[in-house]
């Protein structure tokens, strides 16, 4: 059902249009080298009258458009990086897939670790300070007092003297 | 008359909820057993009155009844019975009145088999159904009432949508469904825990089955969906990183998470109060997948600013539970006993650290899906967060839990040996030494960390079969002995097997579709030959034909390798005259685990026809992963431990010593 509503946009803006679909044979470059590059580019950047498709899936004729954009500019000499900050500069930063890690993307990109550093450091202290004088369910302490501590040293030594002879 | 009694049966249903979500509590309060009961007879007749007004909307779409707004905007006469049937649920209203009729479902399930719950507790829980229910009703009677007549009623209707005329949308959303309102279950046990202030490991008995169930659904669902997706939208993706698709997997990766955590809740009386908020973020999470994808808000914010009579009401569904619920966790958790303590080395700590990483996943999810919507409406400023933002993100966080998978079910209860259990993965961790070996000298040195990635999938295969030829000592006894312990293991054991070793083989998968996709793009004319990882396939010739709906363009192919034929594979193009749309239906061809994949483009002038062709090595694993996964839950589910009030099993006479241990 997820998927549905999903397509029924997508599907509504690109088959009623045109019933092309992602890269055309026409659009492939001759060099194999420069279109792979040109794919892997096209994997980055967002088919921008889409739901979330990027220009290598899309069949929608901006995605064309734009998969001829990259490589053309492939074509004239420019870097992976040169190619996408062309792209930036003419469409904004909407173009890219995996957005750039600046101020307002700071949450985005760091909840991952700063969730698992402060979830492992969560457990750690949540650990220790169990360990230290809680009880169970029945009201027992679940750690043991220095007396009882003593006491089992001195049982476990003397059950390990027991054996060694 | 039909539509009228099927909007009759919904009121009738609301009313039914009212009163279920009121009165067991009232009884619950007084101790009044009739009171508490009556949960029982509301849950059961609301099941039959939502079913009533289901039926009544499946016959109106199939007697074709275009007086009816709903079937007149999704329905043609001349669209087969199947569709008829399954568009029902393929448009906002229908798929509303599918979601209420499971949830009722489920409640009518606890009612009919929760003899053995404490009844104060089965009134709470069919309560809180109640609530739910309640909440949905009023949702579809107030702005999606799928009963609305027309003043003026057409002759013919709209026709559903082409790409939804499928087989795998048939079943897609019921069992996604099955998933996401099972986790309601789970959910009216965590809040009547919170209301009766008592929790104990009978609680979590009592809900691992329900989340087993809700689980296995969804695992089966999203699968079901990536692989419609794959073979229906036409350029072989199977993920797409798409929000709806996202929407579905936060409550998996959630819902994973608390099966894990109920499991050491039930053994070892521990992580309670985890465990219950588990159960409310992963029913959140599906109901914030609904809100996501019947609201609107994700084609636009503005879509959703301009009517955003639904999206409101839902987003009030969502604030009222979801806030509820955290709001009664808050002030009642703490006086929730902490159970039994263990060392960080233990199995308790392993399905910890499985708890760390899924849910850390899941918040990759959500505020990857998020973010984007969230800072357009704080600052205006759009966004984009895809595919390569996941991969670098959600990724990664595979790489430590699939490594910790084999160590946790081999790991004692309270404190293990992480050497000992090391050197029992030992053969395991061989296997995934010589696999990295192979596939790095096969593939010549090509990608350096796929045959990283495969290895670590063996491992995790590998460390699932070690697993069970430790509890049967298989090459330390006889074997007639250890096939009678294997006979003995619980049934979960072999669950927990098949299910870990399930995560492996969708790697496997998933690895070898990414990294070595071969493809051919070209434009190609009747007995031309393409070539693609050895296959040679011919183009025989181009047809047309008409369909029931559609017309059909079929291009027919000669599949060959070495100069032996092998299949025909016939890819399509359908368009639909009702909605001037069309299909691409793309042909699959199955060699083992591996596809060829064929769609095709627009024809030329000249009267040539754009191809695509695919080699997909072992992609078919992608999906027999989860499906070998969703088996496992089954066996688990089997296990006569989970089935609650099942006699306790005749101990057996010479029990080995490895068998006893509780196993998962």
């Amino acid at each position: 059902m997820k998927r549905i509503f999903a397509s029924l946009v997508v599907f509504a803006l690109i088959l009623g249009a045109s019933a092309a679909y992602a890269v055309q044979p026409d659009e492939v470059m001759a060099d194999p080298a420069k279109e792979l590059r040109a794919r892997d580019l096209s994997r980055e950047l967002r088919c921008m009258v889409c739901q979330n498709q990027s220009i290598d899936d899309s069949e929608a004729p901006l995605a064309r458009d734009l998969r001829l954009l990259v490589r053309e500019r492939i074509t004239a000499g420019d870097s992976d990086s040169q190619v996408m900050d062309f792209l930036v500069a003419r469409y904004g930063e909407f173009v890219l897939l995996k957005p750039r890690l600046e101020l307002r993307t700071l949450l985005l990109w760091l909840l991952t670790p700063l969730l698992l550093i402060g979830g492992g450091f969560a457990l750690w202290r949540h650990n220790r300070r169990r360990a230290v004088g809680e009880t169970s369910d029945d009201g027992t302490p679940l750690t043991l007092t220095a007396e009882e501590e003593a006491r089992l040293e001195r049982l476990l030594a003397s059950e390990g003297g027991a054996e060694k002879p | 008359m039909i539509a009228e009694a099927g909007h009759y049966a919904l009121v009738l249903a609301l009313a039914l909820a009212l009163i279920q979500s009121t009165v067991p509590i009232v009884g619950a309060r007084l101790r009044d057993p009739a009171l508490m009961n009556v949960a029982r007879s509301t849950a059961l007749a609301q099941l039959l009155f939502v079913g009533l007004s289901f039926v009544a909307l499946v016959t109106l779409h199939v007697t074709s009844d275009f007086s009816v707004a709903n079937v007149f905007e999704n329905s043609h006469s001349m669209k087969p019975l199947l569709y008829k049937i399954t568009g029902v649920w393929g448009n906002h209203e229908g798929s509303m009145l599918l979601w209420v009729s499971i949830l009722a479902l489920f409640g009518g399930l606890v009612a009919a088999f929760g003899n053995n719950l404490p009844l104060s507790l089965r009134a709470h829980v069919l309560a809180v159904q109640g609530w739910i229910a309640a909440a949905f009703y009023l949702f579809i009677l107030i702005t999606s009432n799928p009963f609305l007549r027309i003043a003026n009623p057409p002759i013919e209707g709209r026709d559903l949508n082409p790409v939804l005329q499928d087989i795998g949308l048939a079943v897609h959303p019921p069992m996604l469904y099955l998933g996401y309102v099972g986790f309601s279950i789970s959910f009216s046990f965590a809040v009547a825990a919170l209301i009766e202030g008592r929790i104990d490991a009978a609680w979590a008995r009592w809900v691992r089955p329900w989340t087993l169930v809700a689980w296995i659904f969804l695992t089966l669902g999203i699968a079901m969906g990536s692989y419609w997706a794959y073979y229906e939208l036409g350029w072989g993706g199977w993920w797409f990183w798409d929000p709806v698709e996202n929407a579905s997997l936060m409550p998996w990766l959630a819902g994973t998470a608390l099966l894990h955590s109920a499991v050491v809740m039930e053994k070892r009386n521990a992580l309670k109060v985890w465990t219950i908020l588990l159960a409310i973020l992963t029913f959140s999470l599906s109901l914030l997948g609904t809100f996501l994808v019947r609201s609107g808000v994700l084609t636009s914010v503005h879509a959703f600013a301009t009517d955003p009579t639904r999206g409101v009401f839902i987003l009030l569904i969502l604030c009222l539970f979801i806030g509820g619920s955290l709001t009664l966790y808050m002030w009642r958790a703490s006086a929730l006993k902490q159970g039994g303590l263990f060392a960080p080395i233990s199995r308790e700590g392993a399905l910890v650290l499985n708890n760390l990483f899924l849910t850390t996943a899941c918040a990759t999810v959500f505020i990857g899906t998020l973010y984007p919507l969230a800072l357009e409406v704080l600052t205006g400023d759009k966004i984009s967060v895809g595919a390569p933002f996941f991969n670098l993100t959600f990724g990664p966080l595979f790489v430590p839990l699939l490594l910790a998978v084999p160590f946790g079910p081999l790991l004692a209860w309270k404190r293990g040996d992480l050497a000992g259990v090391a050197q029992r993965l030992m053969a395991a961790g061989i296997a995934a030494l010589v696999a990295i070996a192979m596939v790095w000298a096969w593939t010549s040195g090509g990608a350096a960390l796929a045959p990283l990635a495969i290895g670590l999938a063996v491992f995790v295969i590998a460390g699932a079969v070690v697993d069970l030829v430790e509890r049967t000592s298989l090459f330390r006894s006889p074997f007639a002995t250890a096939m009678r312990r294997a006979r003995g293991l619980p049934r979960s054991t072999w669950g927990t097997a098949f299910a870990h070793a399930g995560v492996g083989v969708a790697l496997i998968g998933i690895v070898c579709e990414t990294t070595w996709n071969s493809e051919y793009i070209g434009t190609m004319k009747p007995n031309d030959v393409a070539r693609l990882a050895g296959y040679q396939l011919k183009l025989d010739d181009i047809t047309q034909r008409q369909g029931p709906n559609f017309r059909e363009m079929l291009a027919q192919f000669t599949v060959s390798r070495d100069g032996d034929k092998i299949s025909v594979m016939t890819p399509s193009k359908r368009s639909f005259t009702t909605r001037g749309s069309s299909t691409t239906e793309a042909a699959l061809l199955s060699r083992g685990a591996s596809q060829l994949y064929i769609s095709l483009g627009d024809t030329a002038a000249d009267g040539g026809i754009a191809v695509r062709i695919y080699h997909k090595p072992l992609v078919l694993l992608i999906w027999f992963g989860p499906v070998l996964m969703a088996f496992g839950g089954l066996l688990s589910l089997s296990d006569r431990r989970l089935r609650v009030g099942a006699p306790k099993p005749a101990k057996i006479a010479s029990k080995p010593p490895r068998a006893l241990q509780p196993a998962e």
